[in-house]
């Protein structure tokens, strides 16, 4: 579904990532842990097209998805810190604009059936600014299963939500996996990640320093990985 | 790099070339009757206006092509000339300045070829500020190249509406004389100088686009990580 | 609807959404003509014969200082949340937003541009039902050149250092030919000559502004991937 070789990435004279291989099939869902600053948003950019690597290749459903992005954009939904809500429009006012852009069905029927899936119906017709920080990212997972996107990159999604929240948002993506849909998540969380994940990789100074199922692999004995490879590092 | 014997030859070819040029404009070429050899200068002015075209077109070149094919070298072409757009266009103000005093009593005057030159002066030096504002090399270049693009297409513009503007109020040109025909001397006075500054504009060009060469493969030999 | 027209009429509809909710553009650009107008009229003195020959540069001073603060403001809500890359994953030729963004910056500016006139003709005493006709020719045509450039431009400067700066500083200079069209044919019209008199200088407006608009289509794709 989705599969990287050797991306590398430098900012003037910074190599952010460096020989970053990875490959999730269709259904399954990969987490990309690390330390701040390691590089996971700029991985996640670049596999979501935002971004270009400097070196690299990068296939998305078999099409190149460096040489056209736009090909590819269709199908891939991406929720970042940003979640692309507009701070002065409506819950629904936000859905309708982002469908309409997409070129998908913006009837209020289907934009309140969205909502609904994400729990936020009753806000509807509230600014998003009056929004917390969780109910901003489920507005943004909401605009991103408008279209029917095969790959959904997320960047720490479970920032910000509650107990609740967070186990609402396994649920959803364990079915959005069942549907055939690929995820790659980027995240701090151990446990959160691990309940939805299929495989871990730990990214560390640019390079992916650890790759493996995650069947089986107890948060615990994650971090101490983890930790063991940052003790490693210095 | 086997272009390096190339570029120094041009550069002595430009030096010649220019020493030749200066001595027909103060020598050969006869002086002028009402302004004396205060119009002398136009034998820098002209060529260095003319130069400064060159340049600006080269940056519209230059940005077409980075964007049409991402590659740096074109982006390097695009800055390289607009620097030596802006200065080449200092240059004829300058010189249309110091024209323009003695002749006229003031230091500017408004002057069809002056003031269009004086507006692309300020378009460019926004370009290289704009530049000079951006770190990342790839969003500078597509930056960069849109301006550009923006900045040569207004200059058939600038053109147009300063000339009417100007013949509005006075005739259009009032530095230096274009009666027509030209008288021979004068013309090949100007050639010679024009050619001059053209060689010298091109020697600095390909030095200014190597050094920037340079300075992109140093950066990437010395990438590090985070 | 194609998905095209689509997106262009989507993108006006939020921005102008957007604007009527929080009016934070329009009251301010209003308060800020008015202001403007004061300053003019205090610092060029009643002497009203002396101020009559500026008053058509004047009027276009104004417009183009309220568009400096207005387009310079066009996609500041996009830097909030992303929303700039959103529109970045938008499917599609992305000219749509920059031409919806381009209409909703020329609506906002015409409500600006209609009570500055206004407001200009009481204060200057200048009889605007003559000239009507003429400006209602000049005006879109020289706000379309304004706004296809500095929508272009504010998209640019966006994400960069120093914008406030920068935007202006870029957009000025383009500016000047478009505004020498302008200045000369509202003089046209305030005179309540026939407008066939500027025939010359409309034309180079239509011109100019055609070019404006094909970069701005083209380019802006290459502005937003940055």
């Amino acid at each position: 579904m989705i599969a990287a070789a050797g991306l590398r990435k430098t900012f003037g004279a910074t190599l952010v990532l460096e020989d970053v291989t990875l490959d999730v099939p269709a259904g399954q869902c990969l987490a990309v842990l690390g330390p701040n600053g390691t590089g996971k948003t700029t991985l996640l950019r670049i596999l979501a097209t935002l971004a270009r690597p400097s070196a690299g290749t990068l296939r998305i459903d078999g099409v190149d998805a460096v040489r056209e992005p736009d090909a590819v954009r269709a199908r891939i939904g991406m929720v970042a810190h940003g979640s692309h809500v507009y701070e002065d429009l409506t819950a629904l006012e936000n859905l309708r604009f982002w469908a309409a852009m997409g070129g998908l069905d913006a009837s209020p029927a289907r934009l309140h059936e969205r909502l609904q899936a994400v729990e936020l119906d009753t806000v509807a017709d509230e600014r998003a600014r009056t929004f917390s920080a969780g109910m901003k990212r489920r507005l943004g997972l909401a605009r991103v299963t408008l279209g029917r996107p095969r790959l959904l990159l997320l960047d720490e999604p479970f920032n910000g939500l509650d107990r609740r929240g967070q186990k609402w948002l396994g649920e959803f993506l364990l079915a959005f996996k069942a549907g055939g849909g690929a995820i790659v998540l980027a995240t701090h969380g151990f446990a959160s990640a691990l309940a939805v994940a299929d495989r871990a990789a730990i990214l560390l100074g640019g390079r992916i320093a650890l790759d493996r199922a995650a069947a089986g692999l107890e948060r615990d004995a994650l971090h101490r990985l983890y930790d063991d490879l940052i003790e490693a590092e210095r | 790099m086997s272009y390096r014997p190339v570029v120094r030859a041009l550069g002595w070819l430009a030096l010649l070339a220019l020493l030749a040029g200066l001595g027909m404009a103060f020598g050969y070429a006869p002086r002028e009757a009402v302004q004396g050899n205060v119009q002398r200068i136009m034998y820098v002015h002209v060529p260095a206006v003319l130069t400064a075209y060159l340049a600006f077109g080269l940056v519209l070149i230059g940005s077409i092509g980075y964007l049409a094919s991402a590659r740096m070298g074109w982006d390097r072409l695009a800055a390289a000339a607009a620097e030596l757009g802006v200065l080449f266009t200092g240059i004829t103000i300058a010189s249309g300045s110091i024209w323009g005093r003695p002749t006229w009593g003031t230091w500017w005057t408004w002057d069809a070829r002056l003031t269009s030159t004086a507006i692309l002066f300020l378009v460019y030096v926004g370009y290289l500020l704009l530049r000079a504002m951006v770190e990342e090399p790839e969003r500078r270049g597509r930056f960069a190249a849109v301006v550009g693009i923006v900045g040569a297409a207004n200059i058939p513009i600038v053109h147009f509406s300063v000339k009417w503007w100007r013949a509005l109020h006075q005739p259009s040109t009032i530095l230096g004389p274009e009666p027509s025909p030209i008288a021979a001397p004068i013309a090949l006075a100007l050639l010679a100088n024009w050619v001059a500054f053209t060689l010298l504009f091109a020697y600095f060009l390909a030095r200014r686009v190597e050094i920037a060469r340079l300075e992109d493969a140093a950066l990437q030999g010395a990438v590090r990580a985070r | 609807m194609s998905g095209y027209a689509r997106r262009v009429g989507i993108v006006l509809w939020k921005d102008l959404l957007v604007e009527r909710r929080t009016k934070e553009s329009l009251n301010a650009l209003l308060f800020f003509g008015l202001l403007l107008l004061f300053l003019f009229q205090f610092s060029l003195g009643p002497d009203r014969a002396q101020v009559e020959s500026v008053l058509p540069g004047l009027l276009w001073l104004g417009f183009v200082l309220a568009g400096l603060l207005g387009l310079g403001r066009s996609f500041l809500a996009e830097r909030d949340n992303d929303c700039w890359e959103g529109l970045l994953l938008t499917p599609g030729d992305k000219s749509a937003i920059y031409l919806g963004k381009l209409v909703a910056n020329l609506c906002v500016m015409s409500a600006v541009e209609l009570v500055i006139l206004v407001l200009f003709g009481l204060f200057f005493d200048v009889d605007l039902t003559r000239a009507l006709p003429g400006l209602a020719v000049v005006l879109p045509l020289g706000t379309l050149g304004l706004a296809a450039v500095g929508t272009l431009f504010a998209a640019v400067t966006a994400q960069v250092r120093a914008r406030e700066l920068l935007f202006p500083v870029l957009l000025l200079p383009v500016q000047v030919p478009v505004l020498l069209a302008t200045v000369s044919a509202t003089q046209v019209a305030l005179a309540g000559q026939p407008l066939a008199d500027a025939r010359a200088w409309l034309q180079l407006l239509a011109a100019a502004d055609l070019v404006y608009l094909v970069i701005g289509v083209l380019t802006f794709e290459f502005v937003l991937e940055a």
